[in-house]
């Protein structure tokens, strides 16, 4: 790279760098395993993501039964059920929903969307997905080792994931804390691709402020991502040493199970301090990729530019700088000074201010658009209702009074499911639904789509709004049984019934989304280059699914911003981003 | 607390139908027709600014009266009376400060079976305070107090949760919250951190109670001095008192199928004293469906008093102890799975009762008896009455065992134990 423009001016220039060198696969294993090209590490990445999700996906279901009929199903231990919470919660947010976005569509979407024949280090893009794959193993090994999975809870706080009380507190954990590991470094090298490639990549004309928003969510989000994981990859090698070598970084002296222990002087809650540190960015690592994806999503299908697009990419960028001052809003009750509570408080509601204007803005796309009632603008729309209702939730559990009855019950499971569960995996969807014609050339079948849509989408509220009362009831998370609890009345046991067999549907209703992929890969309806006639580079390339150098001879040149959609004056209602201004066919009815 | 609930509920719930309301009005009414365009709009400076004033004042709303009751929370006021919970897993035990006000120093270290809170010994402040190993705690109605956490192996939470109390206890620090109860009566107490296998069955109870009465309680618990110098049982004295029990326990202790009478030597003291005293007062062996306890109810009845426990319980400790014989046939993989994933965390991984966590020893004691006590646990036959602090745990736990076959299957495994 020769030349880095800090003038705005000079970023139509940049990528006159020279063509890279790309690396020209010769066997069937070099094109599509050991491959370099983004877009097959793309695939590879979302199949093992949606197949380990697929397993977490099951854990829940234990989990629920468990929950809705306690004593039913005598295999499901207490220890057992504490794995699966743990196993569920691991492998959701790390190693599906973080993968998924990143590596699955910030390595598909970036190279097509900035105008970039490949990502700018190819070598280490492969190595990312391979080490990644590796973490999974490991992680999926700690289900045959002696003990069994950690049952720590996600955030596996010591002492207790490493104390024999705790399920797995010796395999278990240790394969957890360095597939955690494995997958920090894997994910380090993907994520210096994506920031290097979006800056110095773009293609002539692609200035950053005509960056479609996807490309700017999944960019903020991997700069987040760059800068709160080496938090977790520290305390994960604490934990280790402690747990290994004996040292004391989180143990105070104890006394477990009748038994003293040898540490002496570590604190509990600092790593409970490095772990959210990680963990808050962490939520908007999954949301922020989220929240661009569906703003074009909403712009391409109600044939309306995004409303206030600078703004949003403001937005985007405030939200991820105030998510590094609000980590501690997840402990409140943790024991740390209590006074530190104002402070957080009051950045933990100052960051609904830009959030509630990326809402604002979607909603004001869709106010005199044009709106296409398609599979990917449903599940759009469903994230704006779904992302609301988590996103209001959040502000009882912000204001610290709120928090404290509300803390480590139900009303937070439900809080944080509506929140970074359900609305980004319906913006995995939908975003599926909208690129799938783009990576295989056929679209994907309407009606199972639609079905799959209004089951996900009204089962997700008949699971989370009625757990959002027993929060408010009192009924404690993390719990494998409620029983014997005076204040709990016994209509909280029947609606845990009823959750749970909501649960089931809704993650059986899933099966028609993997039919679909799978029926749709070989007999779907051919889709043509631009079938949603959209305005982004991917939709512009000369063949679909785009080869190997995406952009065949020559790279595209940008002309204007992402969102040209019935522009007036012009005869189509949609404007491609690398057609020139004298290109545009002007339209015969002048109004 | 409640008021800042409902005003969140309600501004919250309002925003929430209203834009839901708008999303659905604007979907229908700008759904995609041929002879119709969407509007060119890319920005609207003053609509945009108007949005974010709006947002900020509810937001700020919100907020400021929060920061102000949360002030409140924090701030304990001077005349709050202090008492320390003691977390360990999975039981809840407490400590007030004895006639001093002042509660002695602790550390970790000086803690074992004798000193459970890990008092200094030398400490004098320590002397006189009043120890409640059971978990059940006692305050005054209408008096604020300023509860001390402390953990002594993992984290846990003080949560109770109709008094709107929530405060993580954290090993290596003295965490605290308060509160005033208003309301007499008994409160649940729950563990609301994540903290192992037992954490769903950490339970406790907060009994609110006029001051007179609180004041009885309190004068009937022991201090650290009395409990420390607690003479220890006579086993010759015991030695006639044991005559009764031989009958059916026989004369080694060794216990009697027939006569439905469990081994007794080389159990644990605490745990034989504790249920002692508990079909002394009726707590084990009143519930008609237990048919053996009832036989012995009256027996530890002929028991005059503590001291005449101790000494029965040092005789019965001085006798040999061989493993009971097997009546129940080898455990298969079922029951060992169970035992290592569960039972073992408290009763030890071979059995042998960990008085720390209250769990007797299992290891070459009766197996019939255990059958029948798992099954009673289960049918809340025995652990559910009211007083019986410890019990509703193993029935909780006991609960786990699917059928007859599993209970056979955990203590055929239990026998492979030495």
């Amino acid at each position: 790279m020769e030349h880095v423009a800090h003038d705005a001016s000079d970023f139509s220039r940049l990528a006159e760098v020279g063509e890279m060198e790309l690396y020209h696969p010769k066997t069937f294993i070099g094109k599509y395993i050991w491959s370099q090209d983004a877009k097959v590490i793309a695939i590879q990445y979302s199949i093992t993501a949606i197949g380990v999700g697929l397993v977490a996906l099951v854990l829940s279901w234990l989990m629920r039964l468990q929950l809705g009929f306690p004593h039913v199903f005598s295999f499901i231990e207490p220890s057992n059920y504490l794995q699966f919470v743990t196993m569920h919660g691991m492998i959701m947010v790390v190693y599906l929903l973080t993968a998924l976005f990143l590596g699955g569509f910030g390595n598909y979407l970036i190279p097509l969307m900035v105008g970039a024949r490949d990502m700018v280090f190819p070598y280490v893009n492969m190595l990312s997905y391979w080490i990644y794959l590796f973490a999974v193993v490991l992680l999926m090994a700690s289900f045959f080792v002696p003990g069994g999975p950690t049952g720590a809870g996600w955030t596996i706080y010591p002492p207790q994931a490493i104390l024999k009380g705790t399920p797995g507190a010796t395999w278990g954990i240790i394969l957890m804390l360095v597939s955690l590991i494995f997958f920090i470094i894997g994910f380090t090298m993907g994520g210096l691709n994506y920031v290097v490639t979006v800056l110095q990549a773009r293609t002539r004309g692609m200035t950053l402020m005509r960056l479609p928003l996807t490309i700017w969510g999944i960019f903020t989000a991997t700069l987040l991502a760059l800068l709160a994981f080496p938090a977790l990859l520290v305390s994960c090698i604490m934990m280790l040493l402690d747990l290994l070598l004996g040292t004391s970084f989180f143990m105070p002296a104890i006394v477990s199970l009748g038994e003293q222990s040898a540490h002496s002087g570590g604190s509990p809650v600092l790593f409970q301090h490095l772990f959210w540190f990680f963990g808050h960015p962490e939520v908007y690592i999954v949301a922020l990729p989220a929240f661009g994806i569906v703003s074009d999503l909403l712009s391409v299908h109600a044939r309306k530019n995004i409303f206030g697009y600078r703004m949003m990419v403001w937005a985007i960028l405030i939200i991820g700088g105030l998510s590094f001052v609000v980590w501690a809003h997840h402990m409140y009750v943790s024991g740390m000074n209590p006074y530190f509570g104002f402070f957080f408080a009051t950045t933990t509601l100052i960051i609904a201010v830009p959030t509630a204007i990326k809402v604002y803005n979607w909603i004001l796309t869709l106010w005199h658009g044009n709106i296409h009632l398609t599979t990917p603008m449903l599940f759009a729309i469903g994230f704006i209702f779904t992302f609301l209702h988590g996103g209001l939730t959040g502000l009882f559990l912000g204001n610290v009074t709120v928090d404290l009855p509300l803390s480590d019950t139900m009303f937070v499971v439900a809080h944080f499911h509506m929140v970074m569960a359900i609305a980004p995996v319906m913006v995995v969807m939908g975003a599926i639904y909208h690129w799938y014609p783009k990576i295989t050339g056929r679209m994907l079948d309407n009606s199972l789509g639609k079905i799959h849509f209004w089951f996900t989408f009204l089962g997700s509220f008949a699971i989370y709004l009625p757990m959002h009362y027993l929060g408010f009831l009192g009924v404690p998370r993390r719990y494998y049984a409620v029983e014997n609890i005076d204040f709990i009345p016994q209509s909280a046991h029947s609606l845990n019934a009823a959750i749970t067999i909501a649960a089931l549907i809704v993650g059986a209703a899933q099966m028609f989304f993997l039919y679909n992929l799978v029926w749709s890969y070989f007999r779907g309806k051919p889709s043509g280059a631009n079938p949603w006639n959209a305005t982004t580079l991917e939709w512009q390339t000369a063949e679909t699914p785009p080869q190997h150098g995406n952009f065949g001879d020559e790279l595209p040149v940008v002309y204007r911003w992402a969102y040209d959609y019935s522009v007036p004056g012009a005869e189509q209602d949609f404007i491609p981003q690398n057609v020139a201004p004298r290109d545009v066919v002007p339209s015969n009815d002048k109004k | 607390m409640d008021a800042m609930i409902s005003l969140t509920f309600w501004v919250t719930g309002f925003v929430f139908i209203a834009v839901n309301l708008f999303v659905a009005y604007a979907v229908f009414r700008f759904r995609h027709s041929k002879n119709r365009r969407a509007a060119y709009e890319p920005e609207n400076k003053k609509l945009e600014v108007l949005l974010i004033v709006i947002t900020s004042l509810g937001v700020a709303a919100m907020l400021a009266p929060g920061l102000f009751v949360y002030e409140k929370f924090v701030e304990v006021p001077k005349e709050a009376s202090v008492v320390e919970v003691l977390g360990k897993q999975w039981h809840w035990s407490y400590r007030f400060p004895g006639k001093d006000g002042k509660l002695g120093v602790v550390d970790v270290r000086h803690m074992n079976d004798k000193n459970p809170f890990g008092i200094d010994p030398a400490d004098p402040a320590g002397q006189d305070d009043i120890l409640i190993s059971s978990p059940e705690l006692h305050l005054p109605m209408g008096k604020p107090v300023k509860v001390l956490l402390r953990s002594t192996d993992v984290l846990h939470d003080f949560a109770v949760p109709q008094f709107r109390v929530k405060m993580d206890l954290v090993p290596g620090l003295v965490t605290y919250v308060w509160f005033t109860p208003t309301r007499t009566g008994k409160f649940d107490l729950l563990c609301n951190e994540l903290c192992g296998v037992g954490h769903f069955v950490m339970r406790g109870s907060v009994i609110v109670e006029e001051d007179a009465a609180y004041q009885a309680w309190l004068g009937s618990q022991h201090t650290f001095a009395q409990s420390s110098a607690r003479v220890p049982g006579d086993a010759v004295l015991g030695k006639a008192s044991y005559s009764v029990c031989a009958a059916c326990h026989g004369a080694q202790g060794e216990g009697n199928s027939a006569l439905n009478a469990p081994k007794l030597s080389g159990q644990a003291d605490w745990y034989m004293k504790r249920q002692l005293q508990y079909f002394k007062t009726g707590i084990r062996g009143t519930n008609d469906k237990d048919v053996f306890g009832k036989t012995m109810a009256p027996m530890a009845a002929t028991l005059n008093d503590e001291a005449a426990i101790d000494n029965v319980i040092a005789y019965i400790k001085t006798l040999p102890d061989s493993p009971a014989t097997s009546t129940v046939k080898q455990g298969s993989v079922n029951g060992q799975r169970t035992y290592v994933t569960t039972c073992a965390v408290c009763h030890g991984p071979a059995g042998q009762g960990v008085q720390a966590t209250n769990a007797p020893r299992l290891a070459g004691m009766s197996d019939w008896y255990m059958v029948t006590q798992m099954k009673n646990f289960k049918q809340r036959i025995r652990g559910a009455h009211q007083k019986d602090l410890y019990g509703p745990q193993m029935s909780s736990m006991a609960a786990i065992l699917a059928d007859d076959q599993a209970v056979n299957d955990l203590v055929g495994y239990i026998n492979t134990l030495k």
